[in-house]
């Protein structure tokens, strides 16, 4: 078996044969999991709303509302609850590029008042055994059956109530204040989410 | 039989004597990154001894194809693919260790181990001895970062396997879950790795 001689035809044809089977490779691995990982992200989305919204009896998913905000650059997404066509609360999508590596999101379920009912992790990408703390029992409780308009959402450190999770001061800014960007969005549009069923 | 012989002897010298990671201190981005739960360091390691499998069997058949100027490239390409897949697969199939090593897993591809058993190893050698290879260190890294994992996870959060054996707000050493933690204990292990595997052989 003798090398190929480096040649400059042998390299650029080497390098470019190499090149087009991993490409061909990767996109049929892609076809094949692009089904399976879009609809993991719906049921976790679907899963997420059950925790985070009071009973209801619409379909949220359907009845979605995009937002156009000046905050984030896609619009946010708003999934209201009817019960009884009486509206009983709505989930936000809160995100933020501020956690410890890139984007948080995270699904907010609020009553019409503003009281928070639950938040769930969606997608972070933070240190693992760290950051990743923020999807635990003992961090989550502290946000529940608070209205923001009361409880300030920063961590104890920069003069909010929030207890930081240790070792992750940064992504837990992060989460309060995504959790704040729902917050500030939720208020804005709560008047049209109610009047959208009557 | 002397070749029998050989090809045991390259299986096993990845997982004591040429240990990828309490030996030869490859691989320490991964090591010290992801190893804050048992859990974490064996899904770490299986996920590299996947990619490392192959890619060795990939470059040992086309070693002869690849013109040695390009080599590294063409190493890198092969690896990055299968990375890729192996993200994807992830991502797809269980979401929920996807979501725990996160920004570890595309880090594989730049993980010196892999590259140098390319480079080293599989360019110059036969397919068995490739394959036996891979097995061999991927093992030695599997098993070097869940005793790592293990390790940081008894002290930082007193559990195992995310089974607790102290109460839930017991004091531990939190520093061990921190990043310093990891080099501490990855210090400590080597030193008691080397000390034990010189003693035997």
């Amino acid at each position: 078996m003798s090398k190929k001689k480096d040649t400059f035809i042998n390299m650029v044809l080497s390098l470019f044969v190499i090149t087009i089977i991993s490409g061909f490779s990767l996109g049929y691995v892609n076809e094949l999991t692009i089904g399976p990982i879009e609809k993991g992200k719906i049921e976790r989305k679907v899963n997420a709303l059950k925790l985070v919204l009071p009973t209801f009896d619409n379909n949220p998913i359907e009845d979605v509302q995009l937002i156009k905000s000046s905050l984030v650059q896609d619009s946010v997404e708003v999934f209201p609850a009817y019960e009884n066509s009486k509206f009983v609360g709505a989930a936000i999508i809160g995100s933020t590029e501020k956690g410890f590596s890139g984007l948080i999101k995270l699904i907010v379920g609020f009553s019409p008042e503003g009281t928070i009912k639950n938040i769930v992790v969606l997608e972070q990408k933070e240190t693992p055994g760290l950051g990743t703390k923020m999807k635990d029992e003992k961090f989550l409780a502290q946000f529940r059956e608070k209205n923001p308009s009361a409880f300030n959402l920063k961590v104890t450190k920069d003069g909010g109530e929030v207890d930081a999770l240790t070792g992750a001061t940064i992504t837990s800014r992060a989460f309060g204040e995504a959790v704040q960007m729902a917050y500030d969005e939720f208020m804005k549009n709560n008047g049209l989410l109610i009047e959208l069923k009557n | 039989m002397a070749e029998k012989v050989n090809q045991t002897q390259n299986f096993l010298k990845g997982i004591i004597k040429e240990n990828p990671v309490f030996v030869m201190l490859l691989g320490m981005c991964p090591t010290l990154g992801v190893t804050s739960s048992a859990f974490n360091g064996l899904g770490m390691g299986i996920a590299t001894m996947f990619v490392l499998l192959m890619s060795n069997i990939v470059v040992s058949l086309v070693k002869s194809q690849i013109p040695s100027k390009v080599r590294i490239p063409a190493f890198i390409i092969i690896i990055a693919s299968f990375v890729t897949i192996v993200e994807m697969v992830l991502e797809a199939f269980i979401p929920f260790l996807y979501e725990q090593l996160g920004i570890f897993i595309p880090l594989i591809v730049v993980n010196c181990l892999i590259l140098g058993r390319a480079e080293a190893f599989a360019s110059k050698n036969n397919i068995l001895a490739s394959i036996l290879d891979a097995l061999g260190m991927g093992l030695g890294f599997v098993v070097a970062l869940t005793i790592l994992g293990a390790t940081r996870e008894i002290l930082g959060s007193g559990s195992i396997f995310e089974f607790k054996f102290v109460s839930e707000d017991a004091n531990t050493f939190i520093l061990f879950i921190l990043p310093p933690g990891a080099f501490i204990a990855l210090a400590y292990l080597t030193v008691l790795f080397n000390k034990i595997s010189i003693k035997t052989t």
